[in-house]
């Protein structure tokens, strides 16, 4: 608990986040992430890469995420990455992304725009089938999207062959998930 | 009734025996019999009336193109309508019934019609019912539509889901007959994701139908064989029960799946159906050929159907159409089913083949040159009459009839893109035309190869070149021997010289008669005969009377069938259910909803929600004793302005705009300068669109010199992000801007009031003085001791106001620590009624007045109108009609007599003025009831009406019937001078 | 459709929005053009039956906007370019 002591509720709008198994698929609200968007500045390229590099950042070309220890990220438009931190050591991202880029990006903190959840299962795919136009079989991992699910933009991720992470926006975290919900049982 | 006309064989599972109903009466089946041929099976051939002259029917055929046997499914609320017993799949239970009778399907009375005949040809309605024009509602429509017409609705809500889904293929192959099976065996086998789609539950087409071989094995054990091993491949997806619906653009194709049609209903979790969008880089149209009947009198009767599908209820389904059959053909395939049916030990009393000479069939009466010309049996067929060679007539007794007028490759998805079918004049019948959807290549029968040998060639032919074009070229198999027989078929559409009538289209009662009228009165082209008759334009899209009126057609004008042409086919292949266009997005799922940070703790406190776009705001809350809206909405003003209130502004759009250029960008997608404005305050912004209308307004606040945060109206979040994104890459592109969208990443709440300050010095940790922070001040501050926030000292109430932020998850706990502090001050949340009373109060505009026609003249605002920089809208805002000195003007209006009703969408009338449009001197655009003013109050755009102030005028609203005097004011009711926000 | 992205690939079109001809890059210089100019430029347009030049964007997408070459009548695509680099290009022959 913060010194603020201002009780934080997830985006389900519980205490603790929610999880969830439906047959073989499992569904996992995600509270203990940090994000932030990165966007470089026009001419500031070499120091953005330099600054990730010196601080162990990835920058993944576009369409794909890379995931490291400290830091992974993602690409979400042109010369514009999302970073993921843990929550516990870098709530405050956007001061920790402001320390590694200095004036050669701008930077925004991202982390309650978005309600995360993590899905896994044996073979995701007909799933993912219902929910999105990506071809989930296909992708390899480490591929990063942004797609529509039941009318939501959200941002998808093959994190390995069994598991994605999916981004969706905060204030319908109750929507998306009813969608996963309600497409994992059509296909169990 | 037992399976009186049940045979042997055929792809039924005798071991297991169903029970199912068709008007009440109990019936037996077998796992793989359809409705119709489990009622053909157990001798009931009657199983529909006609859409107009209410004639018994029977089915015509045994697949999708029926156009006869249309039938009611289940009870309640799962009752469908229409749904063809040729394709339905009997389950234990099914309830079936007719429709389009009554009282019932052996005696009906709307049956009078077909003795009324002569008055129902086409163009009756256009002739009929001219005049007078107020019969039409009220008394012809009602009518005609319980009269003419299909099925009736449940009028229940379906208690089904319906999903939807993508799927993914290298190769999509429509149709699993031995074109498609051979196609999908050769890409399957080759490596490539395959999709084979087939609207029938079991896979093989016409070879579960025939008797021939392929290879050393029966069709349909070749059939089965290559379906067993496309299962094996686990880069094939079979999709049986699948009715590729049509070609979207690009290789995207819609698709029906019919997940649970055939079970009682869905099992848990379960979709009904699933409407499938295929993205496929190549596809292959093996959809087979439609049999198309011939015209003749009374060709209509149950027991009269197509030779092949007699054929198929016998071979496939093990059911005989009658004891007694009669074959009428003008082709040889027709003579197939004479041969089948005598070998099923079925009497075959003759076979009357149209054309002169040939061979004869062995050991059946074969006779040639001859012609059906008339049929018996009011119920059911009981005889023909039929014309020899030689001219004599003669009578027999035949309770079926096969008839065969050749086939029709299915073209209908090749021309879903426009693209014209071509006549082939060998075989009587339309081929795929040039330039059809890109991508789709045709196999077999579809294409006009008629043989099955044809059909396994073409579709591995065709998947080969999709394979080479794939550069997935492997060596093909060698394809087993099959049936090769040439087409062989003379033209005969109509039996011309009785008096009689002759269908053409069964399902929308379209006969020669018909066609002769339109072609008397001159609509002889394709497109007018279709729609002046209706030929082809009923749920089966004609797919088996189309080509026989247009024959007949061009018989009259003298023209060839390519001279007349034809019309194309649209999407969908066959009917779809609305549900499985829904999906899953009706009811409360319509569409996704966005909740508040305040939403948990509003709902706890009994708050009244209001739907704006996808979001839920609470629009009042109600304490005990309120028994009306007003009292709530009034208490919260009140209070408001006496001490202190919070609102929920989180649905305001927020885009944090950085780049050491962010402050020349505002300057262009703002109407006034932004540049200037110093870090840590906050500005109001008007953005205009090119035409010079205002697109949206907020307030936009400098955090640093390269950061700045744009406010939004809740109901432009999106498209004012899309604008700021065009003006950033399509307009100045050289600019060093950054976008990133924050909305939903802030909790954010207006405190507004008198104590608002009191209030927020117990939770901010910085100093809030309006010294320290004073009016349109902005920055970023801590509270409760140390969690990040941001402040904007801004007021759309107008009393001294503040918005406060906290990332989203702490929105939650500071509405609470808010109540809890503020409990002191008695303060109170207020929702979106009482913030639009006091925006109406001080004059604001909101989304009433930004209605997308105003501009800032309009809104008293045109000197924010920069004309020292360039600024979107600029130019055209100065342009004609726009800066006229007597145009639109933001007023007040308050009513003469404060207990006088006015309402939204008044228009503004002079006193004595008749309500007439010439009069009309604007509108008012926002009505609120003010509690300080004791009265209805409006704002509204006036004609000139910065020079109107203290006129008396009358608002008028016809529809409501208020006409009402009031007087024109300065927006302001409130505090004009602003005093109570630099508070 | 499918819109082939220059930076993604292939993309339904079903995620962008679409905004019109993209002779609207060409905007006249504010300052000097004038009323005419602008009103021509806003409100001109061709409406060919054949090939179009247009601007999509790609909303649930990276946010691009796209130049995209699509003919009317059989919507063939036949050229999809970053609008962006389209308006540099356009700057830079001012």
């Amino acid at each position: 608990m913060a010194e603020h002591g201002l009780h934080a509720v997830t985006a389900l709008g519980g205490a603790a986040p929610r999880m969830a198994e439906i047959g073989p698929i499992s569904i996992t609200e995600r509270f203990d992430v940090a994000l932030g968007s990165v966007a470089t500045r026009r001419g500031r390229a070499a120091d953005v890469v330099r600054g990730a590099s010196d601080a162990g950042l990835p920058l993944p070309p576009p369409g794909k995420a890379e995931f490291g220890g400290q830091w992974s990220a993602f690409w979400v438009a042109p010369e514009m990455w999302f970073v993921e931190a843990p929550f516990a050591s870098h709530e405050d991202i956007a001061a920790h992304l402001r320390t590694i880029f200095g004036d050669a990006a701008s930077v925004t903190e991202q982390t309650d725009a978005w309600v995360r959840f993590d899905l896994s299962a044996p073979d995701l795919h007909p799933l993912f089938a219902r929910l999105c136009n990506v071809d989930l079989p296909v992708a390899p991992v480490g591929f990063a999207t942004r797609t529509v699910i039941d009318h939501l933009g959200c941002y998808l991720i093959k994190r390995a062959a069994d598991q994605v992470t999916l981004y969706g926006p905060r204030s319908s975290a109750q929507s998306l998930w009813h969608a996963i919900d309600v497409a994992a049982r059509s296909v169990i | 009734m037992t399976q009186s006309h049940r045979i042997a064989g055929g792809q039924i599972d005798r071991s297991t025996t169903l029970r199912f109903s068709f008007d009440g009466q109990s019936f037996a089946a077998h796992p793989g019999d359809t409705l119709a041929s489990a009622l053909l099976a157990n001798g009931v051939r009657l199983m529909g009336r006609s859409f107009k002259y209410h004639r018994p029917r029977g089915p015509l055929s045994a697949g999708s193109e029926e156009p006869n046997a249309l039938v009611e499914l289940r009870t309640g609320a799962r009752r469908e309508p229409n749904t063809r017993a040729t394709v339905v799949e009997v389950f234990d239970g099914l309830q079936a019934s007719s429709q389009n009778r009554w009282p019932s399907l052996r005696f009906d009375a709307m049956a009078i019609n077909d003795r009324l005949n002569s008055f129902f040809t086409a163009g009756f309605y256009y002739k009929t019912f001219m005049w007078p024009a107020s019969f039409w509602e009220k008394v012809y429509e009602p009518i005609i539509r319980r009269a003419a017409g299909l099925g009736s609705l449940s009028r229940e809500e379906d208690p089904d889901e319906y999903d939807k889904g993508f799927l993914h293929c290298d190769l999509l192959i429509i149709g699993a007959g031995p074109a498609g099976l051979m196609a999908a065996l050769t890409a399957g086998r080759a490596g490539v994701r395959v999709i084979l789609a087939d609207e029938d539950f079991r896979m093989g087409g016409r070879l579960n139908a025939e008797t021939h071989a392929v290879g050393d094995q029966t069709a349909a054990s070749w059939a089965a064989a290559a379906v067993a091993e496309l299962a094996s491949l686990p880069n094939v997806r079979l999709m049986p029960r699948t009715t590729v619906l049509g070609p979207m653009d690009h290789g995207i194709y819609s698709a029906v799946e019919r997940v649970s049609d055939h079970l009682p209903e869905p099992l848990p979790g379960k979709p009904r159906q699933t409407l499938w969008r295929i993205y496929s880089a190549r596809a292959i149209l093996a959809g087979g050929a439609t049999e198309r009947p011939i015209a003749f009198e009374n060709n209509d009767r149950p027991g009269i159907m197509l030779a092949g599908a007699m054929r198929a209820y016998a071979n496939r389904w093990g059911a005989k159409a009658g004891d007694r059959i009669a074959v009428f053909t003008n082709n040889d395939d027709g003579l197939r089913t004479a041969v089948d049916m005598a070998s099923k030990g079925v009497d075959v009393v003759a076979v009357i083949d149209s054309r002169e000479g040939g061979d004869l069939l062995p050991g059946i009466r074969h006779l040639r040159g001859a012609v059906v010309t008339d049929t018996a049996g009011r119920l059911g067929l009981t005889g023909i009459t039929l014309r020899q060679a030689n001219g004599r007539a003669e009578t027999l007794q035949v309770d079926a009839l096969a008839v065969s007028g050749g086939w029709n490759p299915n073209v209908n998805i090749t021309s879903h893109h426009r693209s014209k079918p071509r006549w082939d004049e060998g075989l009587l019948a339309f081929v795929p035309g040039e330039g059809g959807p890109s991508g789709l290549s045709v196999a077999g029968a579809a294409a006009g190869v008629m043989s099955t040998q044809g059909a396994l060639h073409t579709g591995q032919a065709q998947a080969l070149a999709v394979l080479e074009s794939l550069g997935r070229l492997t060596k093909p198999a060698d394809l087993p021997q099959a049936e090769d027989a040439p087409v062989r078929i003379s033209p005969l559409w109509h039996v011309a010289g009785g008096k009689g009538r002759a269908w053409i289209d069964q399902q929308n009662d379209v006969t020669v008669k018909d066609v002769v009228l339109a072609h008397q009165e001159n609509f002889t082209s394709v497109e007018h005969l279709k729609r002046y008759t209706t030929l082809g334009m009923a749920t089966d899209q004609g797919k088996t009377g189309n080509v026989l009126g247009i024959a007949v057609m061009a018989g009259l004008t003298g023209q060839t069938i390519p001279e007349t042409g034809t019309t194309i086919y649209r999407p969908p292949y066959t009917p779809v259910a609305m549900g499985a266009l829904a999906g899953r997005s009706r009811g409360p799922e319509f569409k996704p909803v966005r909740l508040t940070p305040s939403h948990l703790w509003a709902k706890e406190q009994g708050a009244v929600f209001v739907e704006v776009g996808n979001w839920l705001r609470t629009q009042w809350l109600p304490k005990p004793g309120e028994t009306t809206w007003r009292q709530s909405v009034d208490r919260e003003v009140l209070a408001t302005r006496r001490s202190v209130g919070i609102c929920d502004v989180t649905t305001l759009g927020k885009i944090d705009i950085q780049g050491t250029d962010a402050g020349a960008f505002l300057d262009r997608v703002y109407a006034n300068t932004f540049s200037t404005l110093p870090v840590g305050k906050c500005r109001y912004g008007l953005m205009l669109r090119e035409d010079g209308m205002v697109m949206d307004d907020g307030t936009t606040a400098r955090l640093g010199p390269h950061e700045y945060v744009m406010t939004t109206t809740t109901a432009n979040a999106v498209p004012v992000f899309r604008h700021l994104e065009y003006v950033r890459q399509c307009l100045f592109p050289d600019m060093d801007v950054q976008l990133i969208s924050t909305t939903e990443a802030w909790a954010q709440y207006s405190v507004a009031g008198p104590n608002a300050r009191k209030l927020l010095e117990k939770l901010v940790d910085q100093d809030i003085s309006d010294a320290a922070f004073p009016y349109m001040a902005a920055g970023h501050i801590t509270v409760c001791g140390g969690l990040r926030a941001r402040l904007f000292r801004i007021s759309f109430s107008g009393e001294l106001a503040y918005e406060i932020a906290v990332p989203t998850r702490y929105g939650d706990a500071l509405i609470r620590r808010l109540m809890q502090e503020g409990a002191a001050f008695d303060a109170v949340v207020y929702g979106t009624e009482a913030l639009g009373v006091m925006r109406v109060e001080k004059g604001h505009v909101a989304g009433n007045e930004l209605n997308g026609q105003s501009t800032a003249l309009n809104m008293g605002l045109g000197k924010m109108v920069s004309r020292k920089k360039d600024s979107i809208g600029m130019v055209l805002s100065q342009r004609d009609g726009m800066t006229e000195p007597d145009g639109y003007r933001l007023v007040g209006v308050k009513p003469v007599d404060p207990a006088r009703a006015i309402s939204a969408g008044s228009h503004f009338l002079e006193i004595g003025a008749a309500p007439v449009a010439a009069n009309d001197g604007g509108w008012l655009t926002s009505v609120v009831y003010s509690p300080h003013l004791n009265s209805q109050i409006a704002l509204g755009y006036l004609k000139a009406g910065d020079q109107k102030i203290g006129r008396r005028m009358r608002a008028v609203n016809l529809l409501t019937k208020v006409d009402t005097e009031v007087e024109i004011v300065s927006p302001h009711f409130l505090d004009p001078m602003g005093e109570r926000l630099r508070g | 459709m499918i819109i082939n992205h220059p930076i993604l690939g292939p993309r339904d079109a079903q995620e962008f929005v679409y905004l019109g001809d993209a002779s609207l890059m060409n905007r006249p210089d504010t300052m000097t053009a004038g009323i005419e100019a602008f009103h021509d430029w806003l409100y001109t347009r061709d409406n060919p039956a054949g090939l179009h030049r247009e601007l999509w964007y790609h909303e649930q997408g990276d946010r691009s906007w796209l130049v995209v070459t699509r003919n009317t009548l059989t919507h063939e695509i036949t050229q999809v370019e970053l609008a962006r680099d389209v308006a540099l290009a356009l700057r830079r022959s001012k």
